[in-house]
This record gives structure tokens, sequence and C-alpha cells, in this order.
């Protein structure tokens, strides 16, 4: 069920400020998301102060540079910094999107970071994605087929044609950016895929080699798991890679009412 | 520390919604409106069947400003909702799912609910 309003030991607290160091001529303040699960405290939000003119362009560069400099207890997820692995989604200024390929210059006021809305937090800006893994289990996302194998050394063929269905698919690097962007997966995150897990899903529906897409069909054809898309489009406006969630969800729609 | 005991990570308290998603909560805004606001037409039409002394008395109410305030967000939302639900047929036939596609169709649903309300009240003083 909705449940609008954070519950009491999720509320945010102000924590404290941490001031750029003298003569810092271009400063920029990064307000950070924390919670420590040792503390027994609420979260809070701390203030770090750094000097645009010693710190990389990107979000990602900010926050290495906090731990790396001011506050080594900041957690946070990253590794590739070039928007390949997805870890380090997060909310920035109001939108999830990846620290690597947020440029600082793009937030006007001060940046505001928080951990991806409406998932348990584990530690500062570390979700638990445990649920959305299960999920995207649940789709089987991998190559599913009946007839028998190809010959050695030969390989399930697929058309130029038939291969390109799939752009627009194959990209997504499951940051989650999109499902956790989506006030239905806020609201009905236990029963409801998300758009996430429904591109994923779409993937595989639509690969020619594919042969189990009735069944695929079958299993998300649930007025939780598919339908409760409202196509509110704040997937596709979300996501770093420019993918369109909300498009395949609606092709898997088209798909439910064309084999009636 | 347990699991269970994670806090939530703040949601609609810190997301900027886009354009699509405010006209998306307005949708279901207005379909709820639409439900209530149908009882108060039906209580008009049964009115007219009660007798000349009791639809005078609802009248007066339906013609007093708050009435008609009520009467003139009724049509709003019934317009909303008519132009709303013509743009989610397209969204069911595939169409209009880019961004830049999507944020000009809610723009001229906006509009187009606004335009058909002062239009439709014109009309409405006008006869």
């Amino acid at each position: 069920m909705a449940e609008f309003s954070l519950p009491a030991n999720s509320k945010v607290k102000i924590g404290n400020t941490h001031k750029a160091p003298e003569g810092a001529k271009r400063v920029k303040a990064f307000k950070i998301y924390r919670y420590d699960p040792d503390s027994g405290q609420n979260p809070r939000v701390d203030t770090y102060e750094i000097d645009l003119d010693e710190c990389g362009p990107m979000v990602l560069d900010a926050l290495i540079k906090i731990k790396n400099e001011v506050d080594t207890t900041v957690t946070f997820r990253r590794s590739c910094r070039e928007g390949i692995c997805g870890s380090c989604a997060m909310n920035i200024d109001g939108t999830n999107t990846l620290a690597c390929l947020k440029s600082i210059d793009e937030v006007k006021d001060d940046v505001k970071i928080y951990p991806l809305p409406h998932m348990p937090v584990v530690k500062d800006l570390v979700p638990d994605l445990t649920r959305p893994y299960a999920q995207l289990a649940s789709i089987e996302p991998w190559l599913k087929t009946k007839s028998p194998l190809p010959p050695t050394d030969e390989e399930r063929r697929q058309s130029p044609e038939e291969r390109e269905k799939l752009d627009g698919l194959w990209e997504c690097v499951l940051c989650f950016c999109c499902s956790t962007s989506c006030p239905s997966y806020w609201w009905n995150g236990d029963r409801y895929l998300g758009p996430a897990i429904l591109l994923q899903a779409y993937r595989w529906i639509a690969d020619s080699r594919d042969e189990y897409t009735g069944e695929r069909l079958d299993q998300l054809e649930d007025p939780f798991r598919l339908y409760r898309c409202h196509t509110i489009m704040n997937c596709t406006k979300t996501c770093p890679k420019g993918l369109n969630p909300a498009k395949a969800i609606g092709e898997i729609k088209k798909l439910m009412v064309q084999r009636m | 520390m347990s699991v269970s005991n994670r806090p939530l990570s703040p949601h609609l308290q810190i997301y900027r919604l886009p354009l699509t998603a405010i006209t998306s909560i307005l949708h279901r805004a207005t379909g709820v409106a639409l439900g209530i606001g149908t009882l108060f037409l039906v209580w008009w039409l049964m009115a007219t069947a009660t007798g000349g002394s009791y639809f005078g008395f609802v009248q007066s109410i339906m013609g007093s400003w708050i009435g008609l305030l009520i009467l003139f967000s009724f049509s709003f939302a019934l317009f909303f909702h008519l132009c709303n639900g013509i743009r989610h047929l397209f969204w069911d036939a595939g169409y209009g799912f880019e961004i830049a596609t999507a944020e000009m169709a809610t723009k001229l649903v906006i509009a187009a609910s606004a335009v058909l309300t002062v239009l439709a009240w014109l009309l409405a003083f006008a006869l």
C-alpha cells in the first residue's frame, strides 16, 4: 500500500557541516545522506564544501574526493567511473542517475545526494538491492530453447533485422535508477516487477532465438507483476543510459493483447 | 543491527517529479473527483423528480458561488480525464513513448482541457 511519509526510523535529520579549506575560490556544497547502521540513530544530511578548482568534473569525482580527503566514512558503491557498471546509481538533485555520468555543473544549487529512493538503506548511499535482483532471477534472464542444439561449431542464427530489435534493450546495466524512480514500484515493489526487470523481460521476449515467449508472457500476465505500470514515464526520463523502459513495457502489454 | 531495522530512503520527499508524473497523479485524482462529482449530478437530477420546491433548493446551492466552483472543477476534471484518456489510448497502441513526444503531449492535454473547460462555461453562460 502507498505510504507517503517516511517511517519514524527513516526521518532525516540535519547533520554536520565540513567547511571548505581557507582560500577556496569556487566552493560548492554537497549535501549527502548519511546513515550509520552501528549508531542506532536516524539518517542525517551532512554538508561538505568542496573547492571545484581542486575537483574533477563529475559528481562521482566529488564523492571520491570527499572520501579521500575530508571524511573516510562516507560510503557509496562505484567501480568503472564511465557509465558501464551501474554501481554508482543514486539520487542527485532530485533525479536518479549515475554519479559518474552526472556533471557537477548541471546542478544549479547545492548538490543534494540521496540513495536510490524508497529502498532499505544498508549504509549512507548504499541501498539493499536484494529484492530487484531476486525479481530479475524470477524472469529467467537467459536464452531458453526447446529445439535441439545446433551442430557443434554452429550457433543459433539471427538475422541483422532480428538482432536490431534488441537495440535499446541489451544496453541496460541494471543500475535500477528506473525502478527506484517509479511511484508504482515505491508503493507496490513487493509484487510489481518494476521498469528495469520488465525491460529485461522484454529483452528475452523480443529475442528471435528465444523459444519460450508464450511462457514468459504467461508469467507476466498478472495485475501486479506487469500491470502496475501506469505509464508515469519517470523510468524513461531518468535512465542514465537513455533507454526507454516505458516503451518496452508498452510493447509487452501490446503482445498480451495481440495473443488473445 | 537487524536487517529489518534498515531505514527507508526518502522518495516523494526528495524526488523531482517530471511533468508526465504530475499529469499521471492528476489523471487519478480527476478520476476520483469524477466519481464524487457524479453523485452531485445524480442529486441534481433526483431533485427534478422530487418536486418544485426541493429542486429550487438544490438549484440555489448549485447556482451559488461554491456550487459553481464545484461544477467548474468537475467540468475541468471531466475534460482533463477525457483528454488524458485519449493520450493513454495512444500509449496502449504503442505510440508516444519518446520523452520529447510525451512531454509535448502532456502540455497539449493540459492546454486542451483548459480551453475546453473555458469554452464549455462561455457556452453555458451564453445560452
